[in-house]
């Protein structure tokens, strides 16, 4: 890639950086704390999301366990935070390590694996991680989890600034981050070997390409971008605990990119605001229509999975919109229904 | 027996079949040849239902069978041995002839029939068809046709992968059948000199159009033609 | 040693219950070569139906009946309605409506009767044989969960290598076009299919419930030992299913046993990825020439 079009990738990328900062920042003064919180939220989704899109949509694997890996962010961050007094910087960058190290091991598994297996290894890990968590009460806390004190926001922005408030720009800023980084990786030669070997592996290695290094690193990458999410959610709910990462996580956050637009940065941004936003609306409307316990319970779950069906079916080349199917014969043949 | 009227198959953006029309009376031995990709396996893929036309129609002993589903065609008496012969190599010998006549059910042709007609395979009979030899899947797969007692039989290629000599007995039986049960047989053949030696009617193929309709000798005379489409 | 031979027959229990969901994902793996990750879902749902009927009947028999009942036509419609949409897509699509219809079942579950996990009745009792002095982990219940999985895989055998309609379904399997070529109704075999995997999942759900009892959540790790226990066995063999079924049983068991209940699914994890990293074909692979 020449040096010119290298450098503005790098300045479009800070352009949009900075803009979705000034942003950010806009909508977290004018926010209350309890939308401030949201924006919190959605910032942490958003750099999960980032890192899973990046995974489904331009390198054409799956995995349902990245609520897992959050969850391995979330208590790196507990335990050392909490546990071991580190700063917030060091011990969120030690979660995203700390996913990515997993992601090594998913990863080099992943490269070996094909659609339905991934899924189902991926699927195990996300069911059997909290296991640990009981397994080893005493690290880890048992049902009950860890808690950390809340990030205090530095004295230089006066006493009274809003703990929100504070959160918002801690997730808001690793969100940029994560954008920084993930849009100039996929606007790079890096990228454009992703998308490669997600549209043809077979050609991708007679070009010279190393099919199985660049699955895994972009498992990777999309297990640090989870864990580095879970360490933000951490920060921001102060609390790590097994119930919070269920396997409805790894399927909301997998509905949030099929729904978000595989592959796309600025779908993880709609995915963020799905996720955050759902469970209010969910229970709006179960006020507004009387709905009992149950339902509104689960009405929230039964969006997912209307969702997740809905865009398989309406759009059946929704998934693979941007991912042309590997071995891409034409098929002639109609299904009649017999 | 068998019409085809300007028939039209497309392939996404390509017109596979670009107005197609032919006959094949009952008893008779009709050759469709042609280079690869000419369009001749879409013709029996569109005739057999396994392609949608986008255009035209095919009729059956007069009947309209156009787009209509595969298993109803097939069960009108019409019977496709598609191209690479379509043995399903986990079942057995007998397993695959079985199959072909269950939809006909008693009036399906015995298997002995079928074992007289084809000794060999009668001596594999109980083998995994991933056993057989080219020559004998190619016996296989005729039988399997053969037991549902079609009245329209099309063939995709027979020839291929074959031995001169399996090839000559192949047609040999071909001409056979048409004769002794009154087939209608649509034989579809890159080796168009062997084709041709057992057919009634040589239809040649070229871009998904009909280029030529003729007897046998009529086509073998014609040099350019030979020369331009049936490579000898 | 008798913790020992506890756990070996608890193995052998539980492993027929995994055999079973192995054996719906291999039926529905060979027919229509997608994994049903809602199998969980599936047969959480009948057993819920099943719950409802003893509840209001007092009758177990009658909820073990409704249970088959009502996969049989469960399965028959999500191939019909959903999966027919998908089966010509790439597989990712499949994965992610099967995904999708796991979670909507599960939403729907709690919808009607709530998230709070409840009780099944075993079928028989579950105090375990006397063998001399000592009391036996194996059960008059374990011996009915046996017996009904070896009914149910030996029905299937028989169905598949001795009818015309097993050979048909087999057909349209492993050739689609080609069986349509030969007049098998291939929707139909693959809606059959769909439907009797829903049936053996639904036998699996009513045997497991007395242990992992009854909730929308209960059944997830069921599925994933199903399908490590597929996986294990081989996706195309039924065998494999039942012997992979068995083999992680007796694995999982041990595990429980010696490390604790809670480290269980993280094993079938490390046994799914040594599988498939060593043998991704399973112990019993499946014949290597499709197309002839």
């Amino acid at each position: 890639m020449s040096a010119a079009v290298a450098r503005s990738t790098l300045l479009r990328s800070l352009l949009l950086t900075v803009l979705g900062g000034a942003g950010l920042w806009l909508l977290s003064v004018l926010f209350s704390s309890y939308n401030d919180l949201q924006l919190a939220s959605g910032a942490f989704f958003f750099i999960v999301l980032a890192g899973l899109t990046v995974l489904i949509g331009v390198n054409g694997q799956i995995s349902l366990g990245h609520g897992g890996l959050m969850a391995v962010g979330a208590y790196t961050v507990a335990l050392l935070i909490g546990r071991q007094n580190w700063a917030l910087v060091p011990a969120l960058l030690a979660a995203a390590a700390a996913a990515a190290v997993i992601g090594i091991a998913l990863g080099a598994a992943a490269s070996r694996l094909r659609g339905p297996y991934l899924a189902g290894a991926t699927l195990a890990f996300a069911v059997g991680l909290p296991g640990l968590a009981d397994k080893f009460p005493g690290t880890f806390g048992g049902e009950n989890g860890l808690t950390i004190n809340p990030p205090t926001p530095p004295s230089v922005l006066g006493s009274s600034f809003p703990l929100e408030r504070w959160e918002a720009w801690i997730a808001g800023a690793g969100a940029l981050v994560a954008f920084f980084v993930l849009y100039n990786l996929l606007h790079s030669g890096t990228g454009r070997k992703l998308r490669a070997v997600r549209d043809d592996e077979i050609a991708a290695s007679l070009c010279g390409m190393h099919v199985a290094r660049t699955q895994t690193l972009t498992f990777v990458i999309s297990a640090a971008c989870a864990g580095l999410g879970g360490g933000m959610l951490a920060v921001v709910l102060q609390l790590a605990q097994p119930g919070a990462f269920p396997l409805q996580l790894s399927l909301s956050l997998l509905t949030a990119v099929v729904l978000g637009g595989l592959g796309s940065l600025a779908g993880a941004v709609w995915g963020a605001a799905l996720l955050v936003l759902l469970p209010g609306w969910t229970n709006d409307a179960a006020h507004s229509f009387s709905l009992s316990q149950n339902v509104s319970a689960n009405l929230q779950l039964a969006v997912y999975g209307v969702v997740l069906i809905g865009a398989m079916l309406v759009w059946p080349s929704g998934v693979q919109g941007g991912i042309r199917a590997i071995r891409g014969r034409i098929k002639p043949i109609e299904r009649r229904a017999t | 027996m068998l019409e085809v009227e300007a028939l039209t198959t497309d392939y996404g953006a390509i017109r596979a079949l670009d107005g197609v029309s032919l006959e094949v009376s009952a008893g008779t031995v009709t050759a469709v040849l042609g280079a690869n990709g000419a369009g001749k396996t879409t013709l029996l893929r569109t005739i057999s239902g396994l392609a949608r036309p986008a255009g035209g129609r095919v009729r059956l002993e007069g009947a309209e069978i156009t787009g209509r589903p595969v298993e109803e065609i097939v069960r009108r008496g019409l019977a496709h041995v598609p191209e690479g012969r379509g043995v399903i190599a986990e079942l057995t010998t007998e397993e695959n002839l079985r199959l072909g006549g269950l939809w006909r059910g008693r009036e399906a042709a015995p298997l002995d029939e079928m074992y007289d007609l084809f000794p060999r395979l009668a001596e594999r009979r109980n083998q995994p068809a991933s056993r057989l030899s080219g020559g004998e899947r190619q016996m296989l797969s005729i039988a399997r046709a053969l037991i549902s007692r079609p009245k329209a039989l099309l063939l995709d290629e027979p020839s291929l992968g074959l031995a001169p000599v399996l090839v000559a007995q192949i047609m040999a039986l071909l001409r056979r059948l048409a004769d002794t049960l009154a087939l209608a047989v649509l034989l579809v053949e890159q080796n168009a000199r062997s084709a041709l030696s057992i057919a009634d009617r040589g239809v040649v193929l070229n871009l998904g159009r009909v280029v030529a309709d003729q007897e046998p000798d009529q086509l073998q005379a014609d040099e350019r033609l030979r020369h331009a489409y049936l490579g000898f | 040693m008798t913790k020992f031979i506890d756990l070996t027959l608890n193995g052998i229990s539980t492993g027929a219950i995994y055999a079973a969901v192995a054996l719906a994902l291999v039926l529905i793996w060979r027919a229509t070569r997608i994994v049903n990750f809602a199998q969980g879902g599936m047969l959480m749902l009948t057993t819920f139906i099943a719950s409802a009927v003893i509840n209001s009947t007092g009758s177990y028999v009658a909820g073990f009946l409704v249970a088959l009942a009502s996969g049989l036509l469960l399965g028959a419609l999500v191939e019909v309605i959903l999966i027919r949409r998908v089966e010509q897509a790439p597989p990712l699509n499949a994965v992610i409506v099967a995904l999708g219809l796991l979670v909507l079942l599960q939403a729907t579950a709690g919808m009607i009767w709530g998230n709070t996990p409840r009780s099944f009745p075993a079928a028989f009792s579950i105090r375990g044989y006397r063998v001399g002095g000592t009391r036996l982990l194996f059960a008059p219940n374990d011996t009915f969960i046996l017996l009904a999985v070896i009914a149910v895989a030996l029905s299937l055998a028989i169905l598949f290598r001795a009818t015309s309609l097993g050979l048909r379904m087999r057909a349209a399997a492993f050739q689609p076009e080609v069986a349509r070529l030969l007049g098998v109704r291939v929707g139909r075999m693959f809606t059959l299919g769909w439907a009797l995997a829903a049936v053996v999942g639904s036998l699996a759900g009513v045997l497991v419930a007395p242990s992992v009892f009854v909730g929308p959540n209960n059944f997830d790790p069921i599925l994933i030992f199903g399908f490590t226990a597929a996986v294990l066995g081989g996706l195309d063999s039924p065998l494999g299913a039942v012997v992979g079924g068995l083999a992680l049983g007796l694995v999982l068991s041990y595990v429980s046993g010696y490390e604790g209940s809670s480290m269980v699914t993280l094993a079938a994890l490390a046994v799914l990825i040594v599988v498939l990293m060593g043998r991704p074909t399973g112990l019993f692979p499946a014949a290597r020439e499709r197309r002839v």
